[in-house]
């Protein structure tokens, strides 16, 4: 059988770039097969989407050599146009993709660009929608009124309302929170047994996407494919690690354990992970033999925030009598589903909002009627995407912007600027523009220029957001060495990784209320709860029971610090 | 017809630009003495019809000011309506040829010739074109509508040729050229 | 407009009225054939007609009082505004149009009161009632999402038809960006209120309005790939989920606006100008 999809010896190269961004690619993809292509940031991996959906030759311009074929045509004899009538492109930006005003609008789109009569669409789009769970109850709703997760599924539905072949998946996991991202798996996997279309997928989350059923994964590192076999096969070795990637924390487990991961455990999904008594028991030998957490010490009070009350502008969503108390030199958690307050509970604090009632206290003292810039001397704040922050062409002048709003003399600036820049790693980098550096380097700068300030606490909003394991990495031991000097740090964040590694504790918003206050390890291996706040439970969870376990968040937590202590 | 030629990515600039206009002509004011604000609208649409193109900046200024019009709720205000598309026209094509993207504003010339065209653009616009629009349309007295317009062209050039020339002049510092990237950036 | 949490100032109020009922190309010909002609005509009599007609379609509308009064604050305030100045600038202007002077009294220094001026700034302010709320007819009774449809319908190339249905779909988006970007900015020491140099505050706005251009074309590129990959500007045409189709009633209200046009240019031609001279 002639593949769909076939590379051969496929290179490309960006126009802004000095090197391929692809090299030597051979790769063939059957009709009907479900393929995860997964690799670090810069690997090459949507690059490789873009050649298959069009967008390269097309609108990124760049060199080529060797062919790419869909359907056994050369997709440089294709437009975009004729390519987008076999695949079907899912983008990693929910937001972006939804060009309509409203849902019915976009997912009749293509169909509008296609001139396809207004009375023929309707039904079209409303079979479309079903088949994603849509409905029609949301057809005449707007992009405002819909959740990450409602609008990838009308955008799903905008591509499944033309007969297409081929779903292309791009980061479809990027922006959605760990709970929306289980049900979009499933959904995929749904469409695909509904469909038998072909499946390709490119994250790099590979438990993630490993939730349900995946025929074969390929990896790409530095532009080629590294390695392209059956997930079991994958998993049983040790490929994933050395190119930047998570292996799932079920059979890393295994391997500091002792035991050797094989095909016969049934790796790839942690429902059907087959352990024999003797594996249980070693897993549970060896977790009884480590040393248990330790607890962390309860020190000085930082930040207080009492009986806080606060109703939006618009009065559709509140915060109802929420308390709390931060320690210094804490890291902390906020999580929770999307709109459940806790982007507005970190602006509270910042002062970008008024509260309604109650009280935010600051060692012992009252700054609920302080201003924005006031507070911002001890209370720091980073946005998620570095572009929203940076409005200086140099780095040295980013990060001096709020000394030199404050009015200290140049020479305290200097002095200032170049300390914290030595902190954050960027002292060689001050006289560069910021332009040159990577998306990891502005966030740091964007730390950098709230860090200058000295503040007592910094809060980070979703500060791992689109970084592979490697970046973030990167960053978040970044931020553990501030805390180790005394900062303490606030995460806004749907990360479950981030929580278990790095916050010990996690502040839960649901629905307006502080609903839970609670150790991470904890909170992950509560399935109730974490449904709560859009996470889902921890396959290590679920390694626990299966090996007859009794406390499976000190599993959890002795799991961390083992891993910490090993690397 | 022309617009037909138009790339998909020059039609979102249209969309967001019209987006931005209305923002920061409606909602993203300061205050410089009494009653008087002064607004940045013009120096984005500047920006837009420089990156791209004529066309876009006609209707930017043309659907963004009659969104504002709109939003003030006062009714639609045609005269300088049309003298909005008219600036945001004449920046694409007296900016013609300067090619932001490749790092052609960092040029002398090009920043020089962009506030040149600003002082022009502004005065015609505003000095010329729109009372000469309310005399035809509403039959207003000249002095008056001259001397109103010679205010706003004086308040648009300031904004226009000094928020303009630095937004161009970073945007371009802050965009990667042909073949400077390497791995890991 | 939808605006996301921010619905201020006038947008689509969802009715079922006889305007309502007219498809958005017909209401915007409608408006535009209107304003046309009472921008063409200085006659008081067609002046009037045409703002007697859009009270009517206001009425029939059925725009609730909250926002009648609004625009109608507005129109006060703007016509006082207007005569004031424009009397200031040209106390004679009546006197020059019209060729006669019949003073009625004397305020101070070169400032009269005539017929002739009170004729022509009764006339402009008639001018201004007919142009300036006419256009929101179309706004209040037409949903965003058939101003494309409508646009293209009249003949707007459906590439830059769209572009409207884009800028409206991310309004709230660029404005919700444009007040985190603030706020963040303000947290460094941003201030744009009058306690500092009015050159500070200019920078402060720079130091906002760059992050949200950077964004914004980051944004531009992403839509349209995923507009391209939809098939957008595929074929030289397009059909709309939100188009209706002409109804008789239309093809009238069409007609009769028309017509208002070529009355305005007879009433010219009959008076032998734009204006309505009734001093001679």
């Amino acid at each position: 059988m002639q593949p769909i999809i076939s590379f051969e010896n496929f290179t490309f190269q960006y126009r802004a770039q000095k090197e391929p961004s692809l090299a030597d690619i051979n790769l063939s993809i059957n009709q009907g097969e479900k393929v995860l292509i997964a690799g670090a940031s810069g690997s090459g991996k949507s690059t490789l989407a873009n050649c298959i959906n069009g967008l390269i030759p097309f609108n990124h311009k760049g060199t080529a050599s060797g062919s790419c074929k869909v359907n056994g045509v050369d997709t440089s004899k294709l437009s975009v146009f004729e390519l987008s009538k076999i695949v079907g492109t899912v983008l990693q930006d929910t937001d972006g993709q939804f060009v309509g005003l409203t849902a019915g609008e976009d997912i009749a789109f293509s169909l509008e660009n296609n001139c396809l009569p207004k009375e023929e669409m309707l039904p079209q789009v409303k079979t479309a929608a079903c088949k994603t769970g849509i409905g029609d109850a949301f057809l005449d709703t707007s992009p405002f009124d819909l959740s990450g997760g409602q609008k990838q599924r009308v955008s799903m539905a905008g591509i499944l309302v033309d007969d297409i072949q081929i779903l292309l998946f791009d980061e479809p996991l990027a922006s959605l929170d760990p709970s929306t991202g289980k049900n979009t798996i499933a959904l995929i996997d749904k469409i695909r047994h509904d469909t038998s279309k072909t499946v390709i997928i490119i994250e790099h989350r590979l438990e993630d996407v490993l939730y349900r059923d995946v025929d074969r994964v390929v990896i790409m590192h530095d532009g080629r494919i590294v390695s392209d076999m059956p997930t079991a096969k994958l998993l049983s070795g040790s490929l994933l690690r050395e190119h930047g990637l998570r292996e799932p924390l079920y059979i890393s487990a295994m391997r500091y354990a002792g035991i050797a991961p094989a095909e016969e455990h049934k790796l790839a999904r942690i429902d059907q992970l087959t352990l024999s008594q003797g594996d249980k028991a070693t897993i549970k030998n060896w977790y009884q033999n480590l040393p248990p957490a330790e607890a962390e010490q309860n020190q000085q009070e930082l930040l207080r925030v009492s009986n806080l009350n606060f109703t939006y502008p618009s009065k559709d969503r509140t915060l109802q009598n929420i308390s709390f108390t931060i320690t210094r030199g804490e890291m902390t958690a906020i999580v929770g589903t999307n709109g459940a307050g806790k982007s507005t509970m970190a602006k509270l604090i910042c002062g970008f909002e008024q509260l309604d009632s109650g009280k935010i206290e600051l060692f012992g003292q009252d700054i609920t009627e302080e201003t924005i810039f006031n507070r911002a001397k001890h209370i720091g704040y980073v946005m998620q995407n570095p572009n929203q922050m940076i409005c200086k062409p140099m780095i040295f002048d980013e990060v001096a912007l709020g000394l030199v709003n404050q009015g200290i003399d140049e020479a305290e600036i200097k002095q200032r600027v170049e300390a914290t820049l030595e902190i954050c790693g960027l002292h060689p980098f001050r006289n560069w523009p910021v332009s040159a550096l990577s998306y990891g380097q502005k966030k740091r700068v964007t730390i950098a220029s709230v860090l200058v300030m000295n503040p007592e606490i910094i809060i980070l909003d979703e500060p791992t957001a689109g970084q592979d394991y490697r970046h973030y990495t990167e960053i978040m031991e970044f931020l553990k060495a501030l805390q180790a000097k005394g900062v303490t740090v606030l995460l806004i964040t749907h990360d479950m990784h981030l929580m278990l590694e790095y916050a010990p504790r996690a502040l839960v918003f649901s629905g307006g209320n502080l609903v839970a206050d609670l150790p991470s390890a904890t909170l992950l291996c509560d399935p109730v709860l974490s449904e709560k706040a859009s996470l889902k439970e921890t396959s290590l969870f679920h390694l626990a029971a299966e090996c007859e376990i009794d406390d499976p968040a000190a599993f959890t937590r002795c799991f961390i610090e083992y891993e910490r202590a090993k690397s | 017809m022309f617009a037909q030629t138009l790339s998909v990515k020059t039609i979102v600039a249209i969309g967001i630009g019209t987006a931005l206009f209305f923002l920061l002509a409606r909602f993203a004011s300061i205050p410089v003495f009494a009653n008087t604000t002064l607004t940045f609208q013009y120096a984005l649409l500047a920006f837009f019809a420089v990156l791209f193109g004529p066309i876009a900046g006609l209707i930017i200024g043309l659907a963004g000011h009659i969104l504002t019009d709109l939003h003030f709720g006062w009714g639609l205000w045609w005269s300088w309506i049309i003298v909005s598309g008219v600036v945001g026209f004449a920046f694409g094509v007296m900016m013609k040829g300067v090619n932001v993207d490749e790092g052609e504003f960092e040029k002398k010339s090009s920043i020089i010739r962009f506030i040149v065209c600003s002082a022009i653009i502004h005065v015609i616009s505003w000095g010329v074109i729109a009372p000469v629009l309310d005399i035809l349309i509403y039959s207003q007295p000249a002095n008056r509508v001259f001397t109103q317009g010679l205010i706003a062209s004086i308040g648009n050039i300031i904004t226009t040729a000094v928020v303009g020339t630095i937004l161009l002049f970073a945007y371009s510092k802050a965009k990667p050229k042909t073949g400077s990237l390497s791995k890991d950036r | 407009m939808r605006a996301g949490g921010t619905k201020t100032g006038l947008s689509y109020i969802d009715k079922n009225t006889p305007v309502h009922r007219l498809t958005g190309a017909s209401k915007l010909l409608m408006v535009l054939f209107l304003s046309l002609s009472a921008m063409i005509t200085f006659d008081t009599r067609l002046l009037a007609i045409i703002v007697v007609l859009s009270f009517i379609l206001f009425v029939v509308s059925r725009v609730p009082l909250r926002e009648m009064k609004m625009i109608a604050g507005f129109l006060v305030f703007i016509l006082a505004m207007n005569t004031i100045i424009t009397y200031l600038f040209a106390p004679e202007e009546g006197v020059r149009i019209y060729g006669t002077r019949t003073e009625i009294f004397h305020i101070i220094g070169r400032y009269y009161i005539t017929q002739e001026q009170l004729f022509y700034q009764f006339n402009q302010t008639l001018k201004y009632l007919a142009i300036l709320p006419l256009a929101l007819i179309f706004f209040v009774t037409t949903e965003p999402s058939e101003f494309a449809a409508s646009l293209n319908k009249i003949g707007v190339n459906y590439k830059i038809a769209y572009s409207v249905t884009l800028a409206l779909r991310y309004i709230p988006t660029v404005m919700r960006e444009y007040r985190e970007i603030s706020q963040a900015q303000q947290a460094r020491g941003v201030d744009l209120s009058k306690n500092v140099k009015i050159t500070t505050r200019v920078r402060g706005m720079v130091s906002i309005m760059f992050p949200l251009i950077i964004t914004s074309i980051d944004r531009i590129d992403r839509i349209a790939n995923a507009m391209e990959l939809r098939s957008f500007g595929k074929n030289k045409t397009r059909t709309w989920y939100q188009s209706r189709p002409f109804k008789k009633v239309d093809y009238f209200v069409i007609t009769l606006s028309a017509l208002l046009i070529v009355a305005a240019i007879v009433m010219g031609i009959i008076n032998g100008g734009r204006f309505l001279n009734p001093f001679v």
